[in-house]
């Protein structure tokens, strides 16, 4: 058994071992600090922000930050929750976010994670609208990355559990995007039963499967029954 | 004193004031408390007077949107946009992002009218009668063209999400929607 030591999160005490991220040690002892791009099974890269904290006093990203002895970790602060609202915010503006037609609402994290933070008001940022074409070429696959929100799951599944590297970005800045390696999909390896498609991979409603549609209905999907991370906190705006 | 509630349907598709009559035998608690002014639900064309809370659905698609939307403003003290429609221009924005459109509006007005497989359209054109009003270049949300109060998500609000919220601005109370009524669809 490794040597272990403690930290405080939010007032709480977690044990973590060295190496351990400070959400690794959080997730370990049933502590949910919300995140996007980071999921089970994944190398954590830390790009979205969604799991910021402060510890001690500065912000890190929990799920890259190695948990250190005696620090101090806030995360369900007002000031913190702020940042979060801001970055979900901005990812609903950064992309088109039409949730009314889309198979995703309802097991779709970024919307979760925005009805967890209690995002009901409206704000400063424009709509920037983005057009990118869609991607409906394979056979059983779609990807509709005007709702892409640049996470890099389906990069990690894709490289790191199938092996294929069938997604890549593409461009920089705010022109950053997700390409796949050929012309279309329906010129890459991809397969239907890649851990890249798995419906538990692309967060949102990028990385369709076809001929399924709505196939849950409104009340019984997966949020509608709880919030995503489990019980609810930090709803105040 | 009754609140005066004035509501609109601009581009939306007045399923948000369909779920208004979702909240039930609790409209016949609202009546006790608001009187309504201009409204689809009384047919009133026109404000009578001031108002306390404005209820919008729908964004601007059209220049009369805007002109309903800015006497809106002018005429409401509370100025709430309903829906996603009204929130972030909702099913209409489509138009606004066709793919690889030069001319996004014209190719959605060509799909619509002339060249889709399922049109019958003896005249072969798009209507352009003066009495229509003059479309946008594009899909406005409401919070691009006013300053607006509050926004109810949903596509449309549940019955139960515009009751709350409806009975909290009547009461002047700071609310918050529960969980299980923030929805963006
Ligand atoms: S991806 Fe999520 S947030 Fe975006 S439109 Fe779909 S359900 Fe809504
Ligand atoms: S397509 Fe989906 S999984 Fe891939 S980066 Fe975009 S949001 Fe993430
Ligand atoms: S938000 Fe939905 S229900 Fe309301 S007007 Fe728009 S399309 Fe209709």
């Amino acid at each position: 058994m490794a040597e272990t030591f403690t930290f405080s999160l939010d007032g709480g005490k977690i044990s973590a071992h060295p190496g351990q991220s400070i959400m690794e040690a959080a997730d370990a002892a049933g502590v949910y600090i919300p995140r996007l791009c980071d999921t089970e099974g994944l190398k954590p890269q830390g790009s979205c922000r969604v799991c910021v904290v402060k510890m001690n006093g500065r912000t890190v990203a929990a799920c890259t930050q190695p948990a250190k002895a005696d620090s101090v970790v806030e995360s369900e602060t007002p000031e913190i929750l702020g940042y979060r609202r801001d970055l979900v915010r901005m990812l609903f503006h950064e992309g088109n976010h039409l949730c009314p037609i889309c198979e995703a609402s309802g097991r779709c994290e970024l919307q979760a994670m925005a009805y967890r933070l209690g995002i009901t008001q409206s704000t400063k940022y424009p709509y920037l609208q983005p057009v990118r074409p869609v991607d409906a070429s394979h056979p059983d696959i779609v990807l509709d990355t005007n709702r892409c929100i640049l996470c890099g799951r389906c990069i990690r599944a894709s490289r790191d559990i199938d092996g294929k590297n069938v997604f890549e970005y593409v461009g920089r800045g705010i022109h950053k995007k997700v390409g796949v390696n050929g012309d279309n999909l329906a010129d890459t390896n991809v397969s239907i039963d890649d851990r890249a498609i798995h419906l538990d991979i692309c967060p949102v409603g990028c990385i369709i499967q076809k001929g399924r549609g709505f196939f849950t209905p409104i009340g019984k999907r997966q949020f509608d029954l709880a919030p995503i991370g489990g019980e609810e906190k930090g709803h105040e705006e | 004193m009754k609140k005066r509630i004035a509501t609109v349907s601009l581009a939306g598709c007045f399923g948000c004031h369909m779920s208004l009559l979702d909240i039930d035998e609790r409209l016949l608690d609202l009546l006790e408390l608001v009187e309504f002014d201009r409204s689809p639900l009384n047919d009133l064309k026109r404000f009578t007077g001031p108002c306390d809370i404005g209820l919008v659905e729908g964004g601007c698609c059209n220049e009369e949107n805007v002109h309903t939307l800015h006497e809106f403003r002018a005429n409401c003290d509370i100025l709430v946009a309903v829906g996603q429609c009204a929130v972030m221009g909702g099913l209409p924005v489509m138009r606004n992002a066709i793919m690889h459109a030069e001319d996004p509006l014209r190719e959605c007005l060509e799909t619509a009218y002339l060249d889709s497989d399922y049109v019958l359209n003896p005249t072969n054109s798009i209507p352009n009668d003066p009495a229509l009003p003059l479309l946008l270049d594009k899909v406005y949300t409401l919070a691009d063209v006013v300053k607006v109060d509050y926004q109810i998500p949903g596509c449309p609000p549940s019955g139960e999400t515009l009751w709350h919220t409806l009975d909290a601005l009547i009461a002047g109370r700071q609310d918050r929607l529960p969980y299980e009524l923030i929805k963006y669809d």
